[in-house]
């Protein structure tokens, strides 16, 4: 999901002004998180069922990781924290918690009926879940693809222009 | 069924077989009619095929098909036309872009009027109606470049769509107070009342505009933009025959008891005269038989609303005849359109030595219109005089001297039809226009028109092909009746006078047409129905501007005071009913939650105090964590995770945003001052007032805060705060046996509630779309602005 090169001045967006030359401090700390925040939000995604978390609160920890690589290097940085585009992203996950949904009303009549599933992974041995995390799945990658494309656009140079 | 397999088909193939795929299209009329005619073998050994799925039971919505020889009447003129017209097409659209589109549209729109009038059930009905008005959409604006055919196909569709409304509305009163919405039900057993009456005129309403009666006529004419094809198949044959399809079920239970017979009656006359009068002045082909329809749907909803069996039976002829010639017409004047490029008489002309086939088609079927025997159209207007001289009452008389009149008008215009396009000789003025090029059109071309116009001539010579059809139709409209005999000669008696009349007053019209056209000049100055349906989209634009001008003031403060105040206001209503909730909480749990409430307060105020945008988004933030640590101490993890992310992000959303706006805060005048702290203070009642209230009445409150106290109070070990069983409780115990999770509060947002939770990110989704774009084109047109200042200081 993320890809962590050196550290680029090539931007020279006002927000990056403003910011100035981020600290080194911060830069390794935020190289040091990252991947840290993505981990625990993923874990917060699976917890969520039984555990508190959930969709909606992982998908905040990934964007306040993006909030933190936005700190930390601008809206370039922004950009290079997500491959994929954002609003695709977005699309995707409205389309998984529809699907679900949708599924629900296929199998047994009734929309968003969530069943217990029984899922043997490799090495892992046998998962017992809830159809219900797809749905979650859905309002997760919402939540990342619509914050990480609205910092994306309130970050971006163009938007110097008036908010009356 | 098959409409929709063969419209995606269509839509699949695309573009690259041309207009062949028309040829693919004729598969659904196709199946169409051979459902029609073995239906009618059933229906003819007295069995009436039904067919029945339950859809939402809970509002009487079934689909439930049924035929009978009535829907098996109107079910062969929509095959046999559509065959005909999607025939026809492979060569009118022969060198059109997107014939795939206006195809699949043509084929859906056949299946939903098949639908139409095969289904039992009044909502089937209105779904299928409906769709058949957005379909006309669709079709009237295929050639979307060209703005006429927008604003015709948004006329149609206004129009129709709201007069579908008004239907609805008869529908369901109709329904509940017959309490059944089966069709054949209500018309076996009719309901009767004061509701029903204003009923059934909601449900003429919705034929008036479907049929183009007066005055919601002003579509009819202008949809006219559409292509010919379409304009044959929706705009003669069928579509705007669904009205009189809805009147002739309504007929036999409600002309009776009710308004609607005289209503529909009187209507049918007005748009009888009117259609017939201005068809005389047009100069385009098309819109001459566009006014034409008019009248004879007039005349259509005449015969069926008048509600009595011999007119009925006039009225099925009609149906026929009229699908008959109208769609030939229509299509020679495709013909014409296509090979010429012009529909306007006086450019045309002559046309009958070059092309004489087409101008076969043409007379014969004009003839059929006109009521000149040996033709179907003869035969049905003798049927018509025949009832109409049977019926005593007085008002009979009138009725059938507007016919009459209206009769003699279509004997001129179908002359002058005839005339204009294929036989006069240019004078005056025209002869200084280039003269048309007339390349002859091939003999596949002239198929379609030719077979239909024929039908009328067979039909006319041979009726007792028709007599079991219908005799059936109109006993299945309700109607006693013994087997009918139908024979083009009746022998001498006053109703073969009367069409003689009429045809030597039609020709003497023509023949004086000099003499109308000076008349009908003088009417110039009458308000038109496209006028005031233009007048009426004017001044509800007129009016929505001025609403958003008085409610979009454009200022921040007063948005945000409007949302908070209503905030406010309406929950206020039930919670001032509920009276005071009695016990006050303990205030102090333990010694943090004072110490985390000072903090809170303290940053609260300094917020409001601060001069700085940065100091107050931070002391803000304060404010939010020390709610998030609340929650904690109060045992709700999740509330509290959630808070702290939501507050984090909050603020730097708040950051970004603000390196936009000034530092410091304008000092607002006293006024506007006094007037943000009253806000502030109502908000800040409420929601105290709130919280209590909701604390001792849990089930008031909205299931999320109902189950975070709840959460609350077990953990705490304190017992349950309410005694009786409440929804928190309830989700509580099911959680982990129904929905296999044990964290409550995800259970509710995925599974309980999950269909909120769609909704929330579907509008989370539509929200981000709407920001971004606001952003991205506010900057962009602000850089644009500067740019135009820019040139404007430089020049």
């Amino acid at each position: 999901m993320s890809e962590w090169t050196e550290q680029t001045n090539g931007s020279t967006s006002d927000l990056d002004q403003e910011i100035g030359r981020p600290s080194m401090v911060l830069d390794v700390v935020v190289r040091a998180e990252f991947h840290a925040l993505l981990v625990a939000s993923l874990w917060l995604l699976f917890v969520g069922h039984n555990l508190p978390g959930g969709g909606f609160v992982g998908g905040l920890v990934v964007v306040a990781a993006f909030g933190l690589r936005l700190a930390a290097g601008g809206s370039a940085e922004l950009l290079k924290s997500l491959r994929i585009r954002s609003e695709v992203v977005l699309s995707l996950g409205l389309l998984v918690a529809t699907g679900t949904a949708l599924l629900g009303l296929v199998n047994d009549g009734t929309l968003l009926q969530s069943r217990e599933l029984h899922v043997t992974l490799p090495w892992l041995g046998e998962i017992a879940t809830s159809s219900a995390f797809f749905f979650d799945l859905g309002v997760y990658l919402v939540v990342v693809g619509s914050f990480h494309w609205l910092l994306e656009v309130f970050s971006e140079p163009e938007s110097e222009g008036d908010f009356e | 069924m098959i409409f929709a397999v063969v419209a995606v088909a269509i839509l699949g193939i695309g573009n690259r077989w041309g207009s062949r795929v028309f040829l693919v299209a004729s598969v659904g009329p196709l199946a169409a009619l051979v459902w029609a005619v073995s239906a009618a073998s059933r229906v003819g050994n007295g069995d009436l095929p039904t067919e029945s799925w339950t859809w939402v039971s809970s509002l009487g919505l079934i689909i439930d098909f049924r035929a009978d020889w009535f829907s098996i009447l109107m079910a062969l003129l929509i095959s046999v036309v559509g065959i005909g017209v999607f025939l026809y097409a492979v060569s009118y659209f022969e060198n059109s872009r997107d014939v795939a589109r206006i195809a699949s549209a043509l084929v859906m729109f056949a299946g939903a009027m098949f639908g139409l009038v095969i289904s039992d059930n009044l909502l089937l009905l209105f779904v299928f109606w409906e769709l058949t008005s957005l379909l006309s959409y669709v079709l009237i604006g295929s050639n979307e470049e060209k703005p006429g055919a927008r604003v015709a196909a948004l006329h149609a569709l206004l129009v129709t769509g709201s007069g579908g409304l008004a239907m609805l509305a008869g529908f369901i009163l109709i329904g509940e107070s017959a309490d059944t919405y089966s069709l054949s039900a209500i018309v076996h057993n009719p309901p009767s009342g004061m509701v029903v009456n204003v009923a059934v005129l909601l449900v003429a309403l919705g034929a008036f505009t479907k049929s183009a009666q007066v005055p919601f006529h002003g579509w009819l004419p202008r949809a006219m933009e559409a292509p010919t094809p379409v304009s044959a198949y929706l705009h003669s044959a069928t579509m705007v025959k669904a009205g009189v399809f809805l009147v002739a079920r309504f007929a036999e239970p409600f002309s009776d008891t009710t308004p609607f017979g005289p209503v529909v009656v009187v209507v049918g006359c007005a748009s009888m005269i009117l259609g017939g009068w201005r068809a005389l002045r047009q100069h385009d082909l098309k819109l001459l038989l566009a006014f034409g329809t008019i009248s004879q749907l007039g005349l259509m909803m005449v015969l069926f609303g008048s509600g009595k069996e011999k007119l009925a039976i006039a009225g099925c002829v009609l149906l026929i005849a009229h699908a008959a010639y109208k769609s030939s017409l229509f299509l020679v004047v495709g013909i014409i359109d296509h090979q010429t490029h012009t529909r306007d008489i006086r450019r045309l002309g002559m046309l009958g030595r070059k092309w004489p086939v087409v101008a076969g088609v043409a007379v014969a079927a004009a003839a059929s219109m006109a009521g000149v025997p040996p033709f179907l159209g003869f035969l049905s207007k003798e049927l018509a005089f025949y009832g109409f001289l049977d019926w005593s009452e007085p008002s009979g008389l009138i009725v059938l001297c507007v016919v009459a009149v209206a009769s003699a008008f279509t004997v001129a215009y179908s002359a002058r039809f005839v005339w204009g396009a294929f036989f006069s000789v240019r004078s005056g003025r025209a002869v200084l226009d280039p003269p048309v090029s007339t390349p002859s059109p091939n003999a596949w071309f002239a198929l379609s028109p030719l077979v239909l116009a024929s039908l009328g001539l067979v039909l006319g010579v041979l009726p007792l092909l028709l007599e079991s059809l219908v005799s059936g139709s109109v006993k299945s409209l309700g109607f006693e009746v013994p087997t009918i005999h139908l024979a083009l000669w009746g022998g001498f008696n006053a109703a073969l006078a009367l069409s003689a009349l009429v045809l030597v007053a039609g020709a003497w019209m023509f023949v004086g047409r000099r003499a109308i056209e000076r008349i009908q000049a003088r009417f110039e100055g009458v308000p038109s129905s496209v006028g005031v349906y233009d007048a009426t989209v004017r001044g509800v634009l007129a009016l929505s501007g001025r609403v958003t001008a008085i409610t979009q003031s454009g200022s921040l403060r007063v948005y945000v005071a409007v949302l908070v105040l209503t905030m406010v206001a309406l929950p206020s209503i039930p919670l001032a009913m509920n009276g005071w909730p009695g016990s006050w909480p303990s205030l102090v749990d333990s010694p943090i939650q004072a110490v985390i409430g000072i903090i809170m307060i303290t940053a609260a105020a300094a917020a409001a105090v601060f001069h700085r945008r940065f100091a107050s988004v931070i002391a803000l933030s304060v404010v939010g964590y020390g709610m998030a640590a609340l929650f904690v101490v109060q045992g709700a993890p999740d509330l509290a995770l959630t808070q702290v992310l939501v507050e984090t992000l909050g603020t730097v959303a708040f950051v970004l945003v603000i390196r936009h706006l000034p530092e410091k805060f304008v000092v607002a005048k006293s006024r506007g001052n006094a007037a943000a702290i009253a806000v502030s203070v109502a908000v800040a009642v409420f929601v105290f007032w709130f919280a209590l209230s909701a604390r001792t009445v849990s089930e008031t409150a909205g299931p999320e805060a109902v189950v975070a106290t709840q959460v609350e109070s077990t953990e705490s070990e304190r017992g349950p705060a309410v005694e009786e069983r409440t929804v928190s409780e309830e989700y509580l115990e099911r959680s982990k046996p129904e929905a296999h999770g044990s964290n409550v509060v995800n259970v509710i947002l995925v599974d309980f509630r999950g269909l909120d939770t769609l909704g929330e990110i579907t509008v989370l989704f539509v929200a981000a779309i709407g920001i971004v774009g606001l952003i991205r084109f506010g900057a962009r047109r602000s850089k644009d602005r500067t740019e135009v200042d820019q040139e404007v200081v430089d020049s």
